[in-house]
């Protein structure tokens, strides 16, 4: 579904991201790993198109998308959470759902997702008509990956999902992701919490200093001696 | 009483071309951080539009005041997709430079092209009577300019809240990339905004004309510098705040003018600014204005 070839991203005169090649089939949950700082959010950056790459192609379902605009890129079915949530704080929650969905056309569809996401965060139903911002950091999460959601997207990409939520709520996020690639979604999910992020995750990449250094199946990742505390910390 | 209600209504009135122009300003910093200073420019090419027709041979003033109105959203979007829109991630100050660059070419265009000298415009005239209630008398142009800007600031509050363009230019004056991420088209968000702006620029480019009866270069210029300073007061990029504060620097501006002797009248100014300094020791954000945040992880 997604590919990446030989992507890089410069900031002036620092690469974020250097060469780096990675893919995600139909249906996959593949998780992008790595320690702060190694690129992981600027790869994503890039993908969204928020971030021109300096070198490489990006191609969604086989079309070349490396010059597309994000906007564009949303609407051929790429979806990003970013990390961080960036709910929009002083839109209701109903309003941020809403705008979730600004690319479809079709009002009964939103209707049904909308009920769909309401129900199954009872919490966004209690609060629909209340600022976003007044929500805890878990409700934030769940309204932004549902918000993502509305649009119907083929890929979803999840930046840091578990960033500064407590170990329980992390769990709950992570059921939930589960839960979405048994619906059948593709998800690239990058995480610097390797225990959640490898639950479901077919394939991991990890990364670190903007280069790829192990790509492969979960198992194998432990296998590799001392890679996911080296890289990851545990 | 008689002359307690007139005064009331003056500064209700002045308030609310304030807060109109204020407004304008306040939609386009809330969403893209450029302070618009050729704003008044698109008030001088609605009035000159105006001009022109009526030069051409128009006669209704309905149709005058729809002109009025769509030559201003027109020239606001011409501005941003001509002026704007290649600097719109250049920093501020080129965006403030490029405003002034636009402000001073427009205001040459209208010297070149037409006269430097103040030109009539009569068509408009109508607006300004005299109405009477009872004893009272009252200027027809006064309660219109109340009720059409509460009528204009009603139906930008409903469109900013219910249709997903409205949603999307209140997110995106939080998180402009964000709205991206939505699938929403950037120039349309930003196109809309500066749409929205000219119109009530149109709106408040009718009653000047009204009032003065005649179109000149700097016709906006003065009018735009007061409705900075009403941003200034209710919070620069707050909504709210540009009508809060269009409105009391209306009722300052005519509380000075009643309570100053004729004597001290040139130092109504000099006043309202004092006032105004004084406000903003007390709240350096202005009246409704949030701090901006500073440090937080762009994406």
């Amino acid at each position: 579904m997604l590919k990446v070839e030989n992507l890089s991203v410069r900031y002036g005169a620092v690469a974020a991201v250097r060469d780096l090649s990675l893919s995600v089939g139909q249906g996959e949950l593949v998780a992008l790993l790595g320690p702060n700082g190694a690129g992981k959010s600027s790869t994503i950056n890039a993908l969204t198109g928020l971030v021109a790459p300096s070198a490489g192609r990006i191609v969604l379902d086989g079309q070349d998308i490396s010059r597309v605009r994000t906007e564009d890129r949303i609407r051929a079915g790429l979806t990003s959470t970013p990390e961080g949530r960036h709910i929009f704080a002083n839109l209701t929650v109903g309003e941020n759902l809403r705008l979730g969905a600004a690319t479809r056309r079709d009002p009964k569809g939103v209707r049904q997702d909308m009920e769909r996401f309401l129900a199954l965060f009872p919490v966004l139903s209690e609060r629909y008509a209340q600022a976003a911002g007044t929500l805890s950091g878990g409700e934030q999460q769940m309204l932004a990956i549902a918000r993502s959601l509305m649009s119907r997207p083929k890929l979803l990409l999840l930046d840091e999902p578990s960033l500064g939520l407590a170990p329980k709520i992390v769990v709950r996020i992570f059921d939930f992701i589960g839960q979405l690639k048994a619906e059948g979604l593709t998800l690239l999910v990058v995480e610097q919490n390797a225990r959640q992020a490898l639950r479901f995750a077919d394939r991991v990449y990890v990364m670190s200093s903007g280069a790829l250094r192990f790509d492969g199946p979960p198992s194998g990742l432990a296998d590799e001696h001392g890679l996911l505390n080296l890289y990851i910390g545990g | 009483m008689d002359y307690a209600l007139q005064q009331v209504l003056n500064a209700l009135a002045f308030g609310a071309e304030y807060s109109l122009v204020a407004l304008g300003l306040a939609v386009v910093f809330s969403i893209m951080g450029l302070v618009n200073f050729a704003h008044g420019e698109i008030i001088g090419v609605s009035a000159y539009s105006v001009f022109l027709a009526a030069a051409l041979g128009l006669t209704s003033p309905i149709v005058a005041v729809l002109l009025a109105i769509a030559a201003a959203a027109l020239a606001a979007i011409a501005f941003e997709r001509v002026a704007f829109r290649p600097v719109r991630y250049a920093p501020t100050t080129t965006g403030l430079l490029t405003a002034f660059g636009v402000s001073i070419v427009v205001q040459n265009l209208f010297m070149l092209l037409i006269s430097p000298k103040p030109q009539s415009v009569s068509i408009l005239n109508g607006l300004n009577q005299m109405w009477f209630f009872g004893p009272f008398a009252v200027s027809s142009l006064q309660v219109m300019e109340l009720i059409v800007s509460g009528l204009t600031i009603l139906a930008l509050v409903l469109f900013l809240n219910r249709s997903t363009l409205g949603l999307a230019i209140r997110a995106a004056s939080r998180d402009f990339a964000t709205v991206r991420l939505m699938g929403i088209r950037a120039n349309r968000v930003i196109a809309t905004a500066f749409a929205i702006s000219g119109a009530l620029a149109g709106i408040a480019a009718v009653f000047i004309m009204a009032r003065r009866g005649s179109v000149s270069p700097d016709l906006g210029f003065s009018l735009v510098l007061k409705a900075f300073v009403a941003c200034v007061i209710g919070g620069f990029g707050s909504l709210p705040g540009a009508a809060v504060g269009g409105m009391l620097l209306g009722f300052i501006e005519v509380g000075l003018l009643v309570a100053l002797p004729q004597e001290y009248g040139g130092f109504k100014d000099a006043l309202t600014y004092a006032i105004i300094v004084a406000l903003l020791v007390y709240r350096p954000e202005g009246l409704l204005g949030q701090r901006v945040e500073l440090g937080d992880k762009e994406i």
